[in-house]
C-alpha cells in the first residue's frame, strides 16, 4: 500500500506542470464552493435570524383557520383564556422552548388630529415580546430601555414610513380608533414612544401597542389573544418541536371535532423561506459545477497518464504485476491528486472566508442597513465537499485505471 | 522433462484481408541451465516465440510447456503469477521504471510482484546490484545512467526474484558494441553462477556466438539448431 502511494506520488510529480494545473483547477473549484456556500449560508442565516428574532419568532400558534385569513386581521378567531392556559402548560413543559409571547393583531385607524390613516398593530406585552424577539428593540429608533421594556401602557411604536407621512415624532399624541368583533367602535389616545424600521422595505405598516391598551380599545375583558409566537433554544430543533407541538395540540378538539389550534414554523409563514430554498438550490448548483470540474479534469489527466505510460504498463505487467495492482496504482495516483487538491482547497477556501471577515464587508438588505458580512462554513460542510471531491476523483480515475489494468502486455510492449 | 518444450506451435494474426503466419508449427526443447539464442532476420518470429515462452501470448495451435506447466491454459491472472514467480524479463528498451531509483527498480518485483520480507529483500537487492556492478549507482534514477548501465540494472531486476528462466528479446540491440558484450558476458556469468536458464534473441552474429545453443528462425519456421563449441559450457 505504502509503495503504491510512493509510486503514485512520484508519477504525479513527474509531470509537474500538468499536475499543478489540474490541482489548481480543483482547488479553484473548491474555493468557489466553500466561499459561495460560506457567504450564502451565512447570509441566509442572518436573514432568517433577522426575521425570526425581530418579528416572527420561530414558531407560531393560532386558532385553527386564523393563518388563512390573517390578512383580514380577524378578531373572531381569538384564543379564550381557558385555551391560553391550556397552551401555556404545553409550552412551559417543553424544554426546547426558550420563550413565548402573546399577541393581539388588529387593524385600526390612526389620527394625528389632522389626518387619519389605517394601521396594522401588534399588541404585545413588551417584556414577553423582547424575550421572544430579542432583535426587535434594536429596530426601534429612540428606544433607550435596556431591559426590553420598549414601551409602557399608553404608548405606541409607529412604523417609520407612517410616522414620516403623518409628521409624527417621539412624544406626539395620537388617537386610535378600532372596531371590535361585535362591531362597536371605540377610541383611545396614545403617545408615540418610538419609531420602528420596517423589515423588508418601505411598505411596512406594522406598529406595536401595549396589550392592555388593545384590550381597552377592543373592550376585551379577561384574557384574549390571537397569536402566540415562540422562540426556541436552538433553531435546529425546529422540526422536532413542530412535531411535538403538533402531536400535543391534537388533544385539543373544537366543537366540530376538529383540532382547535394550528402551529406554523416561520418558514411556513414568511415568503423569505422561498429565498432560503433558492439559496440552498444555488449552493447545490455550484457543487454540481465543482463535481463536473473534478470529473472532467481528473478523467482527462488520468487518461493522459495511461496513454503516455503504455509501455511502462506493459513492462510491469510482463514482469508479473497483477491487474488489480495496476488498477490500484492508477487509482492511487488519481486519489492522491484529489487529496492534495482537497487539502489545499480547504485551506485556501477557509482562508478566503477569513479574509472576507476581517475586511469588514457591509451590505444592506431591504431596510436593514449596514449589515456586516460575517461568513462561516461548518466543518461538516467542508467534510461533505471534501468527500464529494475525493469520491469523484476515485470514480473518474476508475475508467482510465481499468483500461491500464486490462492492457495486454504483448501489445503494450509493442507500443513505443 | 525439459524446462521449455514446444510442440507444433503456430501463431497466426488475422488481418483484415490476409493472415500473417508469425510462427509455423515450431517444436523445440530447451534444457535447464542452458544459454540459448534465437536468431533470424527481422520478422522471422523471434519476438513471437519469446512471447509464447514468456506466457505473454498464447499460441494459435500447439502446446507450450514451461517448467512442467502447460501454459496455454493459464488465464490472465494465473499467467501474471506464473511470470512473477518463475520468469525474469529483459527488454530491448531496458524498460526501467523512470520514477524509481536503481535500487527501487530492482526492489520493485520483490514488493509489487512477490512479497519478500524487508531484510531479505535488502540483502538480495544489494547482492544483485553488486553482481551487476551497479551498487555505487543505486540511488540514481534511470535517466541519469547510460544504456549499458540500465541494461545491467534490468539484469539485476530480472534475477532478483530467483527465476528459473530469464527471457531477453534483443537485449543488446540498443547498445554499442562494448556495452553489448558486457551485458551478454554478465548474463553468461549469471547463468553459470546461478544456474538460471537464459533465452535471448538477437540478429547480431557476434552476440549470437556467445550462446551455447542457437536456434535459427526463418519466416516463422525453425530451420536450424546449432550446438556451439563447448568452450563455455562448463
Ligand atoms: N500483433 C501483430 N499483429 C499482426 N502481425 C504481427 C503482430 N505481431 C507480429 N506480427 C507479425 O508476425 C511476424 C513475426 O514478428 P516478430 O515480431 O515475431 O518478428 P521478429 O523476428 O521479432 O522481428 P524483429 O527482428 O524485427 O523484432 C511479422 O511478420 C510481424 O509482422
Ligand atoms: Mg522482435
Amino acid at each position: 500500500m505504502k509503495n503504491i502511494f510512493k509510486i503514485a506520488f512520484r508519477n504525479l510529480f513527474r509531470y509537474k506542470r500538468r499536475t499543478l494545473l489540474t490541482s489548481l483547477l480543483i482547488v479553484f473549484g473548491m474555493i468557489l464552493v466553500i466561499v459561495f456556500s460560506g457567504i450564502s449560508t451565512s447570509f441566509k442565516g442572518m436573514m432568517i435570524g433577522t426575521i425570526t428574532d425581530s418579528m416572527m419568532g420561530h414558531l407560531q400558534i393560532h386558532k385553527k383557520g386564523y393563518v388563512s385569513s390573517i390578512d383580514n386581521l380577524p378578531l373572531h378567531l381569538n384564543l379564550t383564556s381557558k385555551e391560553i392556559s391550556n397552551l401555556r402548560k404545553v409550552l412551559d413543559d417543553n424544554e426546547m422552548i426558550k420563550a413565548y409571547t402573546f399577541r393581539i393583531k388588529l387593524g385600526a385607524m390612526l389620527s394625528n388630529f389632522e389626518q387619519t390613516t389605517n394601521i396594522r398593530l401588534t399588541a404585545v406585552d413588551p417584556e414577553m415580546e423582547s424575550q421572544t424577539c430579542p432583535a426587535l428593540t434594536d429596530r426601534i429608533e429612540g428606544n433607550s430601555a435596556e431591559d426590553g421594556q420598549f414601551m409602557q401602557e399608553g404608548e405606541l411604536i409607529l412604523p417609520k414610513n407612517l410616522a414620516k407621512g403623518l409628521k409624527l415624532k417621539k412624544g406626539d399624541d395620537i388617537v386610535l380608533v378600532a372596531t371590535n368583533k361585535d362591531g362597536s367602535v371605540n377610541a383611545i389616545g396614545l403617545k408615540v414612544a418610538g419609531i420602528v424600521e420596517g423589515l423588508l422595505g418601505p411598505s411596512g405598516r406594522d406598529g406595536y401597542i401595549h396589550i392592555d391598551d388593545a384590550k381597552t380599545l377592543l373592550r376585551i375583558t379577561g384574557d384574549e389573544i390571537n397569536e402566540i409566537a415562540i422562540r426556541l433554544n436552538e433553531l435546529d430543533d425546529l422540526k422536532e418541536v413542530k412535531k411535538q407541538l403538533g402531536a400535543e395540540l391534537q388533544q385539543f378538539i373544537n366543537k366540530q371535532d376538529q383540532p382547535a389550534f394550528e402551529s406554523h414554523t416561520w418558514a411556513e409563514l414568511s415568503p423569505f423561506a422561498t429565498i432560503a430554498t433558492i439559496v440552498d438550490l444555488l449552493i447545490i448548483t455550484v457543487k454540481i459545477v465543482l463535481i463536473a470540474i473534478v470529473l472532467v479534469s481528473i478523467l482527462n489527466v488520468m487518461m493522459m497518464s495511461v496513454y503516455e505510460r503504455v509501455s511502462e504498463i506493459g513492462t510491469i505487467s510482463a514482469i508479473g504485476t497483477l491487474p488489480s495492482r495496476i488498477l490500484g496504482l492508477f487509482l492511487a495516483e488519481g486519489f492522491s491528486l484529489g487529496l492534495i487538491s482537497t487539502i489545499i482547497g480547504n485551506i485556501l477556501g477557509v482562508a478566503v472566508l477569513y479574509v472576507i471577515n476581517i475586511s469588514n464587508f457591509h451590505f444592506s438588505f431591504g431596510r436593514m442597513k449596514d449589515i456586516q458580512l460575517v461568513t462561516s462554513v461548518s466543518s461538516s460542510e467542508l467534510l461533505t465537499i471534501s468527500v464529494i471531491v475525493l469520491l469523484i476523483t476515485v470514480l473518474s480515475s476508475f475508467q482510465p485505471a481499468l483500461k491500464a489494468s486490462k492492457m495486454q502486455p504483448v501489445e503494450a510492449l509493442r507500443h513505443v | 522433462m525439459a524446462l521449455i518444450e514446444l510442440k507444433g506451435v503456430s501463431k497466426f494474426y488475422d488481418m483484415s484481408e490476409t493472415r500473417v503466419d508469425a510462427l509455423k508449427s515450431v517444436s523445440l526443447q530447451i534444457e535447464e541451465q542452458s544459454f540459448v539464442s534465437f536468431v533470424g532476420p527481422s520478422g522471422s518470429g523471434k519476438t513471437t516465440l519469446l512471447n509464447l515462452i514468456g506466457c505473454l501470448d498464447k499460441p494459435s495451435t500447439g502446446n507450450v510447456y514451461v517448467n512442467g506447466t502447460h501454459v496455454n491454459d493459464l488465464e490472465t491472472r494465473e499467467a501474471a503469477r506464473f511470470r512473477g514467480n518463475h520468469l525474469g524479463f529483459i527488454f530491448q528498451n531496458f524498460n526501467l521504471i523512470p520514477v524509481l531509483t536503481v535500487y527501487e527498480n530492482v526492489e520493485y518485483p520483490l514488493i509489487m510482484v512477490q512479497n519478500i520480507a524487508p531484510k531479505e529483500r535488502r540483502e538480495r537487492i544489494l547482492h544483485y546490484l553488486e553482481a551487476v556492478s551497479m551498487l555505487d549507482q543505486k540511488d540514481k534514477y534511470p535517466g541519469q545512467i547510460s544504456g549499458g548501465q540500465k541494461q545491467r540494472v534490468a539484469v539485476a531486476r530480472a534475477l532478483v526474484t530467483n527465476p528459473k528462466l530469464v527471457l531477453a528479446d534483443e537485449p543488446t540491440a540498443n547498445l554499442d558494441h562494448t556495452s553489448a558484450f558486457k551485458v551478454i558476458e554478465l548474463m553468461r556469468q549469471m547463468q553459470r553462477d546461478l544456474k538460471t536458464t537464459f533465452v535471448f534473441s538477437t540478429h547480431d552474429p557476434k552476440i549470437m556466438k556467445e550462446a551455447e545453443i542457437v536456434f535459427t528462425l526463418e519466416d516463422g519456421q525453425m530451420t536450424n539448431k546449432e550446438i556451439m563449441n563447448l568452450k563455455s559450457s562448463n
